[in-house]
C-alpha cells in the first residue's frame, strides 16, 4: 500500500470538504475555508500515516481552519441574509439548493455543526463530539434535530 | 421528491476545478508544490508533463498510463503533487512549437533525478543527435564512454524519463531506419517513434 498523490485526495474528497465548509462558515467564506483546509492538509500530508482515513482527517482539518477563519473575521458564521423564500409562483424563485443552504445557515450552531460533520462530512457521532465538545448522545440528537428542521423547512413537496 | 440531504450533496464541478487551481497557486507560493503536472495534446497523443521546482522531471505517453505514472511519482519523489498549469507553461509552449515544426531543440530546466549513473550519462548525451538525424545504440554507448554497453544504452533509452525533450526516438538499432521499417522499441510505441522520425525528416 502506498500513499496516493495529493491530487487524488483533492479529487476524491474536495466535494465533501466544500459541503462541510459551506455548512460551517456559510457560503461566502466556504471557498476560503476549503483552500485553507487543503493547504494545511498538503503541508501535513507527507507525515500522514498510510492507513489514515483521508476524509475524516480532512473534515477535522476543515473544522479547525473554519474556527480560525471565523475567529479572524470576528464573528459567528453568517447565515444567508434571511430565511429561505419559499419558491413563489411569481417572480424568480431561488434555486432550491440556495434555499436549502439558507435553511442550514439558520440552524442553531450545534445542530448545524452536527449536520455538517456527520451527515455531510461522514464523521461518526463520537468523533463529532470529540471535535465540537459535548456527549455523543447529545451530538447525535443535535444532528437528528437539525435534519428534522431541514425537512420541515424544505418539505418534499415538489414531487 | 428530493430529500434535503441529496440536494446538499450536489457537486459543483466548476467551482471545484477553480478551487483546485487556486490551491495549486497557493501551494506554489508556499513552497509546498513538489510536483506540478498537466497534459498537452500532441500528434502522438496526449503527453503528461510533470515538473519539480528544479525543472521538467517526467514526460509520458498515454500508452504509459498517466495515472500510473503519477502514482509512481507520488511514491518515488513526493506525494505533494497537484495539477498546475503555470509551472508547465514553458514546456507546453516549446512542445507546441516543436510539434508545429518551429523548434528543433528544447531550452528548458530539466530535473534528471529519475535517472542515474550510466543511464543518466546516456540520456544526457541524447541531445548530441541533432534534429532530423539518427544515431545507433552502439554510437551512443561509445559517446557515453562504454562502447560495449549498447544493450545498457537500449535500457537507458527505454527508461528515459523525458522522451521527446531528450530525443531517444533518434536512436535506432544498427542498420535500422524508417525506410526499412526497423526503428526499434520506444516508450511511446513504435508508431509514435516512426511518426517523430518522419516528422523531423520532413522539417529538417
Amino acid at each position: 500500500m502506498s500513499k496516493p498523490a495529493f491530487a487524488v485526495v483533492v479529487e476524491r474528497h474536495g466535494p465533501t470538504v466544500l459541503r462541510v465548509c459551506r455548512a460551517v462558515v456559510g457560503p461566502d467564506d466556504a471557498d476560503d475555508a476549503w483552500s485553507e483546509t487543503f493547504l494545511s492538509a498538503l503541508r501535513a500530508y507527507p507525515e500522514l500515516p498510510e492507513d489514515a482515513n483521508h476524509e475524516a482527517w480532512l473534515v477535522r482539518i476543515a473544522h479547525h481552519r473554519s474556527v480560525d477563519l471565523l475567529r479572524r473575521r470576528g464573528r459567528a458564521p453568517r447565515p444567508v441574509a434571511a430565511l429561505p423564500d419559499r419558491p413563489s409562483p411569481h417572480g424568480n424563485p431561488r434555486p432550491p439548493e440556495d434555499a436549502l443552504w439558507a435553511a442550514v445557515a439558520a440552524l442553531p450552531e450545534r445542530q448545524r455543526l452536527a449536520v455538517a460533520y456527520h451527515y455531510l462530512g461522514g464523521l461518526p457521532h463520537a468523533e463529532v463530539a470529540a471535535l465540537i465538545g459535548g456527549r455523543t448522545d447529545a451530538v447525535r440528537r443535535a444532528a437528528a434535530d437539525g435534519i428534522a428542521a431541514l425537512r420541515r423547512a424544505y418539505p418534499e413537496d415538489d414531487g | 421528491m428530493t430529500d434535503p440531504l441529496t440536494l446538499l450533496r450536489t457537486d459543483d464541478a466548476d467551482r471545484l476545478t477553480a478551487l483546485t487551481s487556486r490551491l495549486a497557486a497557493e501551494a506554489e507560493r508556499e513552497g509546498l508544490l513538489d510536483l506540478a503536472y498537466r497534459t498537452v495534446d500532441s500528434p502522438v497523443g496526449p503527453l503528461l508533463l510533470v515538473a519539480t521546482p528544479e525543472g521538467l522531471v517526467r514526460v509520458a505517453f498515454a500508452v504509459q498510463d498517466h495515472d500510473a505514472v503519477l502514482a509512481g511519482l507520488a511514491v518515488a519523489v513526493s506525494p505533494r503533487l497537484l495539477p498546475a498549469a503555470g509551472r508547465l507553461d514553458p514546456a507546453a509552449q516549446q512542445l507546441d512549437e516543436y510539434f508545429s515544426g518551429r523548434r528543433d531543440a528544447f531550452a528548458l530546466p530539466l530535473d534528471l533525478r529519475l535517472t542515474g549513473g550510466f543511464r543518466r550519462r546516456v540520456v544526457e548525451r541524447l541531445t548530441t543527435i541533432g534534429y532530423g538525424r539518427t544515431g545507433s545504440y552502439a554510437e551512443l554507448a561509445a559517446a557515453a564512454g562504454s562502447p560495449r554497453a549498447f544493450r545498457a544504452v537500449g535500457t537507458a533509452c527505454a527508461t528515459n524519463p523525458l522522451p521527446v525533450v531528450l530525443p531517444c526516438h533518434r536512436v535506432l538499432p544498427s542498420g535500422g531506419s524508417v525506410a526499412a521499417g526497423r526503428v526499434g522499441g520506444y516508450a511511446g510505441g513504435a508508431e509514435a517513434k516512426r511518426w517523430l522520425l518522419g516528422f523531423e525528416a520532413a522539417h529538417r
